[in-house]
């Protein structure tokens, strides 16, 4: 069987880069939760906090170790296999990079040692100045990050000297048309995911008895943080669907299967778009509906796929990874408000709920990585929309190598995965450290956890 | 500015690479040295490097960011070329990076083979490194002798980073891992030392480019100092080195450390000198490969403003976890 080089370069990149943002989508979030129990804890000087702290903050270790390995590796694909993408816009791209790792990798990755290790050998005071520097260079990261890929959807502040892309503007490059919707969606969608995955690590610890009231009180802040940024994410996704219907119509045009131009178009709830065909197979439609979405008008024009002269991304995969992404979406606002009513309630959740959170520990990922390759396979075939194609920057390397190494990268990081939710659920089997020293907190108790319990401080 | 920012740029460049071999060099070192030591000590090995690894391995993509941002046609046909070392180091070092919290995390259970997979991960990265710098240095075409060559440093570079590692725990550890560190780094010295012999003697065998920079007077006599201090360097340590070791540890073990340290300083020195003022030697020059001139200047703002904030705050941190190294613990 004969591979296409291209279409290998791809898939691994696409696993190298859907792999690599899994942990910083974890660390970007999580280091705003770290930060919180901190703060709450020096406000409150409640031990629980200091637990849940405890705990977390190994989570995000072993998460930003597998950041910044799969990271690096990204800073080696450009060359290896996409040589073309910096020969072609590499005065834009390269400075932003460039930021990245001097204003953020450098910054979390030295305060790190700090925050893991150095809470015995510095103040209370500097530590919580590294955690804060930390989550501000995870969220420096995802800036510089988004600001090149959306440069790369929607290019503003560029001019050509002999024949040569370089910058006109570097305030038009950064802040380009659509980097203020990504940049807001990527964020909440991070902190979205840590909600979950705090929540359903914490239900699991409850329903497993692994320790007391301090997991409850963990389980009802995510809880509270998924029922505000759900909603904000909902609203922020149709802003940054208002953004794309005007820069990137091919996109919206894919994402609904919209074949024709029309006006007061229709929204196709469920259907297989069928690009042979030019057609969606068996589509469950409401009238209208599609057009006052995208355009907020009854009559609004959607642009068809079929004006695009072929130059549209392909239809299918778009299309359902929408469908995912905005499905997951749903049930992860009705989960979070269901939750909450009870908290609100009964002051905590019943058992069903806590199997619930914990089946979706881990859907952050999934409708993170839905909504990428929503806006990634909808920028095909362009590499920088309307400048560059993807076929023409591409390594010439053969099919074999590709194949080789592309098996290698998949089988390392299926084993990386294995392992990752493996040690967190091996982590959370266990109550925090800081539980089995007890008499630091000259408290009473029978569990190591309840020791810490007494209606003063469980506020 | 034109003639001056690609000069600028690959010091920086050079700087960032000279740093990463250096810093994560020693942690490679302890990495390549851990099966050699008991399963407490291990802890300990682990626990010396733990604060530092994360920002020292950052050099390596400040290093190849750089190459990118100011070098954009050279990186893309560098790293094509270096296509299969590149993505082994890349594994080596994922598995090494991972393996510092799963060793930890995984469950007691799984210690012993995150252990091993710890060394294999430095190992892996250790040689590809070697192999990724040997084909540098012979402008990246795969005859056999420039196999060979690239073979012998993939060979060597392990050699160094285990005196780098070695001397790096004579300055973090006490006891019996410092007495085993003493006899790791004694033994690992002769392999390096020569290694670097070898490599001396056979670069300007496989690049006609290098050996025309090198051997012609006056230039020759000015270079001297260069091979001279290394070997001042590597006769000091082994001289240090063969006094035993209760007086090894009335010693400031960063004089030890220091050595090899030079060693890496003039073989970063020798280097720029044979390749400069090429970046792919005998195919492209620094100013042929390099971006345009606003987009330097403008990573050039960024980087008057980081540099000097990452220095200072990488000082920082080194002071705050100077001292012998103690069980890592998050509390």
């Amino acid at each position: 069987m004969e591979f296409d080089p291209f279409v290998l370069s791809r898939i691994q990149f696409a696993l190298n880069i859907s792999f690599h943002i899994l942990f910083p989508t974890i660390t970007i979030g999580l280091g705003y939760f770290l930060l919180f129990f901190r703060i709450r804890f020096t406000q409150t000087q409640d031990p629980h906090w200091e637990f849940i702290y405890a705990f977390w903050v190994k989570v995000f270790a072993l998460t930003f170790a597998l950041g910044v390995v799969t990271g690096i590796v990204m800073s080696f694909q450009f060359g290896t296999n996409w040589p073309g993408f910096m020969e072609k816009v590499g005065n834009i791209a390269g400075p932003l990079l460039g930021y990245e790792v001097l204003t953020a990798f450098f910054l979390e990755a030295s305060f790190l040692g700090i925050m893991l290790f150095g809470k015995s050998r510095v103040s209370n005071r500097l530590h919580l100045i590294a955690t804060s520097i930390v989550t501000l260079g995870t969220t420096l990261s995802a800036f510089w990050i988004l600001s090149l890929n959306s440069w790369m959807q929607t290019p503003t502040g560029f001019t050509y000297e002999n024949g040569i892309m370089i910058a006109e503007s570097w305030s038009a490059v950064i802040f380009n048309p659509s980097f203020p919707y990504r940049f807001a969606h990527m964020m909440v969608a991070s902190l979205i995911t840590a909600s979950f995955l705090v929540a359903g690590v914490s239900a699991w610890r409850v329903l497993k008895g692994v320790d007391g009231p301090a997991t409850m009180k963990v389980l009802r802040v995510a809880i509270i943080a998924a029922a505000v940024l759900t909603p904000t994410q909902v609203l922020l996704g149709d802003l940054h669907g208002l953004n794309t219907l005007k820069y990137q119509p091919a996109k919206i045009a894919a994402m609904e299967a919209v074949w024709e131009t029309e006006k007061g178009a229709a929204l196709t709830l469920f259907g297989f778009p069928d690009e042979e065909a030019r057609t969606t197979h068996g589509a469950i439609k409401i009238p209208k509906l599609g057009s006052l979405i995208l355009t907020h008008e009854w009559d609004g024009e959607i642009k068809g796929l079929n004006d695009f002269d072929g130059k549209h991304p392909p239809v299918a995969p778009v299309f359902w990874a929408f469908r995912v992404m905005v499905g997951l979406g749903m049930l992860m606002l009705l989960v979070s408000w269901a939750c909450c009513w009870q908290f609100w309630r009964k002051g905590s959740i019943n058992r069903f709920s806590q199997r619930v959170l914990f089946t979706m520990t881990f859907s952050g990922w999934v409708a993170v990585l839905a909504g990428w390759y929503v806006t990634e396979i909808g920028r095909q075939p362009w590499m920088v929309t309307g400048l560059v194609t993807t076929a023409e920057v591409v390594a010439d390397h053969s099919s074999g190598i590709l194949i080789t190494t592309l098996s290698a990268y998949f089988a390392m990081y299926a084993f990386l995965l294995y392992s990752y939710i493996r040690a967190i659920f091996y982590m959370s089997s266990k109550p925090a450290q800081s539980l089995q020293r007890m008499h630091n907190y000259g408290i009473p108790g029978k569990h190591p956890e309840d020791r810490a319990y007494s209606p003063i401080n469980s506020k | 500015m034109e003639t001056a920012l690609p000069l600028i740029f690959v010091s920086i460049m050079g700087l960032s690479l000279l740093l990463y071999v250096i810093l994560d060099g020693y942690d490679l070192g302890v990495g390549l040295l851990l099966p050699l030591a008991d399963d407490d000590e291990k802890d300990v090995m682990i626990a010396s490097i733990g604060p530092f690894w994360d920002a020292n391995e950052t050099w390596i993509v400040m290093g190849i960011g750089v190459l990118l941002i100011a070098f954009p046609s050279a990186h893309g046909i560098i790293l094509t070329e270096l296509y299969l070392p590149a993505t082994i180091m890349l594994l080596g070092l994922i598995l090494r990076g991972v393996a510092f919290d799963f060793r930890v995390k995984a469950g007691s259970d799984k210690k012993a083979m995150w252990n091993r997979i710890f060394f294999i991960g430095s190992l892996v990265a250790s040689m590809a490194q070697g192999w990724m710098l040997g084909s540098y240095i012979t402008g990246l075409s795969g005859s056999l002798t420039n196999t060979v060559f690239s073979i012998l440093i993939a060979l060597c570079l392990p050699a160094l980073y285990c005196v780098l590692g070695a001397t790096w725990l004579l300055i973090k550890t006490e006891g019996e891992l410092f007495a085993k560190a003493v006899g790791w780094a004694r033994k690992s010295v002769l392999p390096m030392a020569l290694g670097l012999f070898f490599v001396s003697i056979a670069t300007p065998m496989v690049s006609k480019v290098i050996a025309e920079r090198w051997f012609q007077l006056p230039n020759f006599i000015g270079l001297l100092p260069i091979p001279i201090a290394s070997a001042i360097a590597l006769v000091l340590l082994a001289v240090l080195l063969r006094r035993d070791v209760d007086s090894l540890r009335t010693l400031n073990p960063w004089f030890l450390f220091i050595c090899p340290v030079i060693v890496c300083l003039m073989a970063a020195l020798g280097l720029a000198y044979s390749i400069f003022p090429d970046i792919i030697i005998g195919q492209m020059t620094i100013w042929e490969a390099a971006s345009h001139t606003s987009a330097l200047m403008f990573t050039f703002y960024g980087i008057c403003i980081a540099l000097p904030c990452i220095i200072l705050y990488t000082i920082f941190i080194y002071r705050v976890f100077s001292g012998k190294a103690t069980a890592l613990s998050y509390d």
